[in-house]
């Protein structure tokens, strides 16, 4: 059994800054020769739900940079995220943010 | 080639290959099922052979052909326990996926008529595709692109490379094969969007 306390919440606390859900880990999409732009947009779309504009943006940072971080969540998520880029034939790595 | 296009009516995928040009798909679909199939995935080590026989266990390493390697890349980059364990979870169904999905493409260009020996030069294959078998062909095209271009080394920015190969060399005719297989992923692209 359990019993409360009466404490006071933080009152410069504000909704967005209370996670219960962290998001230490990252989906990487690798850059490489071989995928179309316009697929590698595609997937992102399809794959995620972006919309056309961020598919693109995060599409243009695998080109240019090298690579883009194109989701974030639990390790199990973003496990899933991987192997999902895998079956699309994109190379994708996940780590801890 | 004119590639693939959304039909008005029916909303269905819509593409018309020579004989020839289904001929060549259906070859390369059938090495890269011959590949992933073949090939077999590296199981773990097993101290005990008992052990061995009865866990039905998925490869821990990556794979030694360079096309595997990039279709079944390394999900961890620094840590090899965890990539280890990740590909254990997910190679043999990556494979399998892979592999259904090139013997689809097969499936599909036989329904549409073209025949196990290919003897009639006129043959015209007219495909149709509903979206999920669509997005199946795409991935597929992915698959046979990044073998294409792994067996060929291609890299960013390379055309002047490709375009100064004299005609003669084979891996001139291949790389042909791996730009037209672009250009039709294009089209099929635009056609999904």
């Amino acid at each position: 059994m359990a019993t409360t306390s009466p404490v006071e919440v933080e009152p410069d606390l504000t909704p967005d800054e209370i996670t219960l859900t962290a998001k230490p880990w990252v989906t990487l999409v690798w850059n490489d020769p071989v995928n179309l732009m316009s697929y590698v947009t595609y997937v992102f779309r399809s794959y995620f739900g972006y919309d056309q504009k961020k598919a693109e943006k995060l599409m243009l940072e695998v080109h240019q940079d090298g690579r883009s971080a194109v989701s974030s969540g639990t390790r199990e998520e973003m496990e899933r995220d991987v192997q999902a880029m895998h079956e699309y034939g994109l190379w994708a790595t996940l780590e801890k943010q | 080639m004119s590639g693939f296009a959304r039909h008005r009516r029916s909303g269905r995928i819509i593409a018309t290959f020579s004989g020839f040009e289904a001929d060549l798909l259906r070859s390369l679909a059938s090495q890269l099922v011959e590949l992933l199939r073949n090939e077999a995935a590296v199981p773990q080590e097993h101290a005990d052979p008992l052990e061995a026989m009865l866990t039905f266990d998925g490869p821990t390493t990556a794979p030694d052909d360079p096309v595997l390697a990039r279709l079944f890349p390394t999900a961890y980059a620094d840590d090899e326990e965890a990539a280890a364990e990740f590909r254990r979870f997910t190679e043999g169904t990556l494979r399998d996926g892979k592999a259904g999905g090139a013997a689809t493409v097969i499936d599909t260009l036989e329904e549409a008529g073209l025949p196990p020996q290919l003897d009639e030069q006129k043959l015209v294959i007219d495909v149709e595709l509903d979206e999920p078998t669509a997005l199946v062909w795409l991935k597929s095209f992915t698959d046979l692109r990044l073998a294409l271009g792994t067996r060929l080394d291609v890299e960013q920015d390379d055309e002047a490379f490709w375009q100064a190969l004299p005609d003669e060399d084979p891996r001139s005719q291949a790389h042909d094969i791996y730009e037209w297989i672009g250009a039709l992923q294009e089209t099929l692209v635009d056609a999904l969007h």
